[in-house]
């Protein structure tokens, strides 16, 4: 096998524990020192509060944000860093507008259309708001390789139609969606046209300009950033006719007795003191991946999930879930025959095997695979070969571990509807 | 034997593979359900009463093996027994799982099949799957408004 990958290097972490395979980077990444040596030196140098003081600390904290905000739009493809809204997260952005432009524009008979392979965070919330608007909310139908089913989809998007959200990329199977089709769909009915990036922004380039839709939500956390930063990139016309999401702080204009007014974009949805520390460790994320080429990082997934499907196939009893590698990011979600994922969790951390399992927040996906869990190993800039080789070594110790308990029952042998 | 083995014991995964008071209880008159979010585990336990004591009880379950043998032996332990045996069962069980109760052999003897599950105080995430049976059979004996 060749020499452990050298970006190992650049996260302290994984430096520090070469016998870790850390394989779960769909759930969050690690961090490399260019990003923890950002955040620190702000910390260490220019930090204050943001637009409020009137001193040079202040207003050096306050240019330090707003660098990062344009540091990170350029990365995403947005021209207008106004159009930035910093978040908590993907979450937290798809919240803000399902509760903000939702509330304002759904009403009664109205229709919103998600996907079956969508996370709770890009479900529930337009669930809640049909609820609460009594609206009807439609779940499209995958194709049997797990990929949203565009001619369903057709048929479903129609003149009441005032949301399409869907994810760029699945966090369950590492599906690829085809963005400019479904929002193409989406587009023709009027709708608004929603997309969670959470998944797609740390592997793909983003190209906001282009892609046709309203709003692109993402985490800085699972693309090498820190946790608790992450952003809603939306369209100016709508984010400045929308209401605010929450009160207070930065996003007040003036205040008057019987009402208020808002100030201007981005700062109208960011109330409170705003995250300056995680958004300049985000934006020397945007730096470390650029240096690294997200050709080449979506590239390398690829080579070590077609690998990863390759040897777990040799594995009897594996099922394999999503489409071929050439069609999703560095995900793969699997089962074995008599053994939950839980187990195998388990027994892979006692190999120093970090892995996924559960339902991945997608039980909607779980039921329409007919499973009550899957297990997720994902993949990232730092892993290499040898992350693959220990998953399938620690795979083959859970079914040695499992041999004791005899025959599989009828109820085990689950038929597998999977890729393989 | 290493942690591994003593948490996959062959006891718990021949209740895992081949459980036992699996499936639906006809005539059942307390119930509940249990669940896990983290992992999707679930678990339903039914309960046939006479007063206070539990004449026959069953589960079925979609989980891990641990949750899935957990739930098995505890059926088995907790027939025939009243609310005060369940409860005074759970309270050694749970000690046992986490590590606060180390047997001897002669009570891991008098233990039986719950002994097996010493094992898992070395492997603290997963408690609750060892715990969530028991939880559910405590809801299900509070179960007030029985259904028939």
């Amino acid at each position: 096998m060749s020499a452990r990958n050298p970006r190992r290097a650049d996260f302290p972490l994984l430096a520090a524990n070469p016998d870790l395979y850390y394989l779960d980077s769909a759930a969050t990444s690690q961090k490399p020192k260019v990003v923890l040596d950002a955040m620190r030196a702000y910390y260490e140098r220019d930090n204050a509060n943001p637009h409020r003081g009137a001193y040079a600390l202040s207003a050096r904290a306050t240019d330090r944000y707003q660098a990062a905000r344009e540091r990170v739009a350029k990365f995403l493809g947005a021209s207008d860093a106004d159009c930035l809204v910093f978040t908590r997260g993907t979450t937290e952005a798809l919240n803000l507008v399902a509760t903000a432009w939702g509330y304002a524009n759904v009403h009664e008979g109205d229709e919103i259309v998600v996907t079956a392979l969508e996370h709770h965070a890009n479900f529930v919330p337009w669930q809640q708001l049909a609820l609460a608007r009594r609206a009807r909310f439609l779940v499209c139908p995958l194709t049997t390789d797990h990929r949203v089913d565009l001619d369903a989809l057709r048929a479903m998007v129609g003149p009441r139609t005032k949301v399409v959200a869907f994810n760029h990329v699945s966090n369950a199977l590492g599906t690829l969606n085809p963005v400019n089709e479904i929002a193409a769909i989406g587009r023709r009915a009027g709708a608004l046209v929603v997309c969670d990036g959470a998944q797609g922004a740390p592997h793909l380039r983003v190209g906001f300009d282009t892609h046709d839709v309203d709003f692109y939500a993402f985490s800085g956390h699972k693309m090498c950033g820190p946790m608790g930063i992450g952003g809603l990139l939306g369209r100016r016309a709508i984010l400045e006719a929308m209401p605010p999401y929450q009160f207070g702080g930065d996003m007040i204009e003036f205040v008057r007795d019987e009402e208020s007014t808002w100030n201007a974009l981005p700062h109208k949805f960011e109330a409170g003191t705003p995250n300056v520390g995680d958004a300049i460790g985000l934006a020397a994320a945007c730096d470390y991946l650029d240096g690294l080429g997200l050709e080449s990082v979506l590239e390398h997934e690829r080579a070590l999930v077609r690998l990863a499907m390759d040897r777990l196939r040799e594995v009897e009893g594996v099922c394999l879930y999503g489409p071929p590698p050439s069609e999703r990011s560095g995900v793969v979600s699997f089962t074995m025959a008599g053994i939950h994922p839980h187990d195998l969790a388990t027994i892979f951390d006692e190999d120093g095997v970090c892995i996924r399992a559960g339902q991945h927040c997608a039980q909607p996906l779980m039921r329409r695979l007919g499973v009550s869990a899957t297990a997720r190993a994902s993949f990232y800039v730092y892993n290499d070969e040898w992350d693959v080789e220990a998953l399938v070594a620690s795979l083959r110790r859970a079914k040695e571990v499992f041999s004791g308990g005899g025959e599989l029952l009828p109820d085990e042998m689950v038929p597998c509807r999977g890729a393989r | 034997m290493s942690d591994l083995q003593e948490l996959y014991q062959s006891i718990i995964l021949d209740h895992n593979r081949r459980p036992k008071n699996y499936g639906a209880l006809e005539g059942a008159d307390h119930r509940a359900e249990g669940r896990n979010p983290d992992c999707g585990d679930e678990v339903k336990v039914e309960l046939a009463m006479s007063g206070d004591r539990i004449d026959d009880v069953r589960f079925t379950s979609a989980g891990c093996a641990v949750s899935r043998a957990a739930a098995s032996v505890m059926t088995q332990k907790v027939k025939g027994k009243t609310r005060a045996e369940v409860e005074q069962l759970f309270a050694t069980f749970h000690d046992l799982v986490t590590g606060k109760l180390r047997p001897t052999e002669q009570e891991a003897r008098g233990l039986g099949e719950l002994a097996a599950f010493s094992g898992v105080a070395r492997f603290p995430i997963r408690v609750k799957c060892a715990s969530m049976p028991w939880h559910t059979l405590q809801a299900a004996l509070r179960d007030g408004a029985p259904r028939a």
